[in-house]
């Protein structure tokens, strides 16, 4: 049924890991083959061989062997852990993003996904990106869960909302291919499909100029001040709130006792939920933003924060610096 | 039983065939537990746990076939690539129902409620099971639950898929969630009840010589999904019912709008929904080594290891829900711990086929239509066991989870595993439950006709999953429409296949041959009684001297007359006065 008229049967192989994920694939079929043809074929030999004859005699009983179970219960054991490792393996390079990625924003909404890149260009159903550099989605959803899937990269991720879940992939083919919701969203479940636009890099240097708008970065900076943060985040000493300046990255004492990390999860939180960890030497005085900020809005006012960052922290990831080489 | 036909049988003939149905007539007991009384009342009222099981037999095959129904209208949907036939509103409920009917009120009540509930008192050789009443209150618990989740459909159906995640299924969809999780949650007490009757009749029934390790593997089978029953189903309907709190009252528990927390709602879903999978697979897996040990005249291999595994299953299965949520933004080092001992659960059911082969091995095996769907479901069960491998393997999930992938997976365990062993046991024990014969021929044909129609229905759908294509899609780009008109076309010659049963079994009940006590020559106590059985199972309490599965001696489709010494005979030696 695999004529040269009808589709592949494979679906494009296009990320830094698709290769290898087909590889594991290919084992494990190479496996699962064996055991259901040895399966199948013990099976119709067993059944050939002992079919019952006229005059078949009683079959002596036979109550078992330990040494056989021992022995296949072992083998599978080996077997479906070396599945166990290799795929683990894969899985946290999947999950663990090189250094210096392209950082890319999305939200999810029924049913479309909007994606914004940190340059400024926004869009829908659409994700233009460049070949051989790894990209980063920072995503979140605006209602129910939905599932951020490129099967041509082999990746996948739900996408939550009230949370930001985290995915990356580095293209090593130009082309279009599918992006799909997978996590059932609601009537137009189906509908919420797009597209990946891989291009050469200087290709997706000219789409993002010929984009238009202000940047990320930009658009944060005008939510600021629009939304009146500044009355108590400046950066004059005793505001009321604490100095948001070079803030991302840094670890927070809270008032509570302990501390937290200040990246995305917890300034999104803070502007949402400003009571739930409240700096230390703060009082409990700002109010939620739930609601009056959209999550594409939050994810601006996140990446003006980032940039207000001094370059206190080494380990800073450098999207910071390719946002604000961007944006002068 | 004194107007039994006294002729004796040889101890050398054969399960009957059509042209020996003259065998058999006269072997049917004057009174049996089927006419002892006639009458609504007598059935509604009724506690006798075999009666009960009819009860439940009727009501499952009538889910079951509202489940089939929109089966044939999401194949036919998906025939071509755009949403033609229906909208999406009504197709999102279509496949929710498939779902919620199938599994909720046909699946995990089938075996269990069905053939648990009528042959687990016999095979422990008691006159019922412990808490009759409560049995009897188990099936009108799942006819309320069946009641709302009918309403729910005429209040406009509901579009949430099965699994009812949140905040989609408490905020968002505007659907009759409410009814349906009401539904589904009262019928979970039927399935926690009918896990206790199980536990405490195996506890506490047995006949006299009936010790832990002379239990027929059914019967530990059933052990291990009762255990499932009473711990996992309170959780689900837990999750369920707060699902309906939040939707009704707006207390904010799964949806983060309100406060709450989504992805809560799928690890309580899951906690028992995995294991709910082993509800579905481990009485079918019992049925399999009854009708694998009586087809291949052998006692079954490795019986210890057998049971063991049953019971390894149930223990494990308790700790592999994450495997779920690999994708759903839990850490990466809780989805490296799922993921381990998701391989380890696989292990077990390995090890059952290994031993299942292993029994046939230097057997007399005859291919009656029972042995024919035990084979259907040997070969269908480890397609499903293996591909779970991918599917528990971290890096090839991400590519694979809620594809298409996943949707022929667990058809695979479900429909080629758990039904086929439904299948299974309908055939193999119809005869003990109505003493009638069904036509072989016609139930060999539809075991053909649904392993060839299955395959094809879903072998497909794995090479759609791995090209990507989502589950729960109304339409779908035109790459994929050679697999799903394959996937149609099996569908058809599925149906086929389920409605031929229901025919040649409806027309046996009437015109089939007498089947006798024992016409598979079986061993197990259930087959030392008359068929149909009378009220209370046995005329005498049975004593069990022997093994489990000793098929060492001939078995006659025959009982000792009345005062008669010790025939060959099965198991019990019932003690002679």
């Amino acid at each position: 049924m695999n004529g040269s008229q009808l589709p592949p049967l494979l679906p494009p192989s296009a990320s830094t890991i698709s290769g290898e994920l087909d590889l594991l694939f290919a084992y494990i079929t190479a496996v699962s083959l064996f055991f259901t043809v040895a399966i199948a074929i013990g099976l119709g030999v067993l059944a050939f061989l002992y079919r019952r004859k006229a005059g078949d005699p009683i079959p002596k009983q036979i109550h078992g062997n330990t040494a056989l179970e021992l022995v296949w219960t072992g083998i599978p054991v080996l077997i479906v852990l070396s599945f166990f490792f290799w795929g683990t393996d894969l899985f946290f390079r999947m999950r663990t993003p090189p250094a210096d990625p392209l950082e890319i924003f999305v939200v999810g909404k029924q049913w479309m996904w909007k994606i914004q890149h940190q340059e400024g260009p926004r869009e829908i159903n659409e994700l233009h990106m460049p070949v051989g550099q790894p990209v980063k989605l920072t995503m979140t959803s605006e209602d129910v869960i939905h599932s951020f899937s490129v099967p041509a990269f082999r990746v996948k991720q739900d996408v939550l909302p009230g949370r930001y879940t985290t995915m990356w992939f580095e293209a090593t083919k130009t082309g279009t291919y599918h992006l799909f919701c997978t996590e059932y969203c609601g009537t137009e479940h189906a509908g919420m499909m797009g597209r990946i636009i891989v291009m050469e890099p200087n290709e997706y240097q000219a789409w993002l100029g010929g984009g238009g708008g202000e940047s990320l970065t930009a658009a944060g900076e005008r939510l600021f001040s629009q939304l009146g943060c500044a009355t108590c985040h400046g950066d004059q000493a005793g505001a009321r709130g604490p100095a948001l300046a070079g803030l991302y990255g840094t670890d927070v004492q809270l008032g509570t006792g302990g501390a937290v990390t200040a990246d995305e999860a917890y300034l999104r939180e803070s502007i949402t939920e400003p009571a739930a960890k409240v700096v230390a030497g703060y009082d409990v005085i700002m109010p939620t933003f739930l609601g009056q900020v959209s999550e594409e809005g939050i994810l601006q006012l996140i990446a003006y924060i980032r940039s207000l960052g001094t370059t206190t922290e080494p380990s800073e990831p450098a999207a910071t610096t390719v946002e604000e080489a961007d944006s002068e | 039983m004194s107007d039994r036909a006294a002729t004796p049988k040889t101890a050398s003939e054969r399960p009957p065939t059509r042209r020996r149905r003259s065998r058999y007539e006269g072997d049917v007991p004057r009174e049996h537990y089927l006419n002892v009384a006639y009458g609504l009342k007598s059935w509604l009222f009724t506690i006798d746990h075999k009666r009960i099981a009819i009860l439940y037999l009727l009501s499952i095959t009538a889910f079951f076939a509202l489940g089939g129904l929109m089966a044939v209208f999401i194949r036919l949907e998906l025939l071509t690539p755009a949403g033609d036939l229906m909208t999406s509103e009504i197709y999102n409920r279509v496949f929710t129902l498939h779902g919620v009917l199938m599994v909720f009120f046909f699946l995990i009540p089938s075996i269990p409620a069905v053939f648990g509930n009528f042959f687990l008192p016999m095979m422990v050789g008691a006159k019922d099971m412990a808490f009759p009443r409560l049995n009897l209150a188990s099936w009108y618990i799942y006819s309320l639950g069946g009641v709302f989740t009918l309403a729910a459909i005429v209040a406009g159906g509901v579009d949430t898929g099965w699994t009812f995640y949140t905040p989609y299924s408490s905020t968002y969809s505007n659907s009759a969630v409410a009814l349906t999780a009401i539904g589904v949650f009262i019928n979970g007490f039927s399935s926690i009840f009918t896990g206790l009757n199980f536990i405490v009749t195996i506890h506490k029934m047995r006949a006299p010589g009936m010790t832990w390790m002379r239990l027929p593997l059914f019967v530990w089978a059933n052990y291990a999904a009762a255990l499932i029953m009473i711990l996992g189903t309170p959780v689900v309907a837990m999750a369920i019912f707060l699902v309906a709190v939040e939707r009704l009252f707006g207390v904010g528990i799964f949806d983060p709008a309100l406060g709450g927390d989504p992805i809560l709602y799928q690890h309580l879903f899951w906690f028992y929904s995995h294991p709910a999978v082993y509800i579905m697979i481990l009485p079918s897996m019992g049925v399999m080594s009854e009708v694998i040990a009586c087809f291949s005249r052998k006692r079954i291999f490795g019986y210890g290891f057998i049971a063991a595994s049953s019971l390894a299953i149930a223990t494990v299965g308790f700790l592999v829900w994450g495997h779920h949520m690999f994708v759903s933004g839990q850490s990466i080092y809780a989805s490296m711990v799922f993921s381990v001992l998701t391989m380890l659960v696989a292990v077990p059911s390995a090890v059952k086929v290994f031993n299942w082969l292993a029994t046939l091995w230097r057997g007399s095996i005859s291919f009656e239509t029972p042995m024919l769907y035990a084979f259907g479901f040997l070969g269908l069960f480890t397609v499903g066991g293996l591909t779970g491998l991918y599917l528990g393997t971290l890096a090839t999930d991400v590519h694979l989870h809620d594809t298409y992938f996943i949707v022929a997976h667990f058809h695979y365990i479900m429909v080629g595993g758990a039904v086929m062993g439904y299948l299974a046991a309908v055939h193999f024990w119809w005869p003990k439950m109505t003493g009638r014969m069904y036509s072989e021929w016609w139930g060999r044909l539809s075991a053909g006709l649904l392993f060839i129609g299955f395959n094809l229905t879903f072998f497909p759908q794995f090479l759609m999953g791995y090209m990507g294509m989502p589950r729960r899609y109304h339409f779908y780009p035109e790459e994929w429409q050679v697999l799903n008109v394959l996937s149609t076309a099996g569908a058809s010659i599925l149906g086929l296949g389920y409605l031929i049963p229901i025919i040649y079994l409806t027309y046996s009940l009437r015109y089939g041959p007498i089947a006798g006590p024992n016409p598979w020559r079986a061993t197990g106590l259930e087959w030392t009684t008359a068929s149909p059985p009378p009220q209370h199972n046995f005329e005498q309490t049975p004593v069990v001297t022997e093994e489990p599965y000793d098929y060492s001696k001939p078995i006659v489709n025959d009982l000792p007359a009345p005062g008669a010494g010790a025939e060959p005979k099965p198991s019990p030696a019932a003690p002679r006065s």
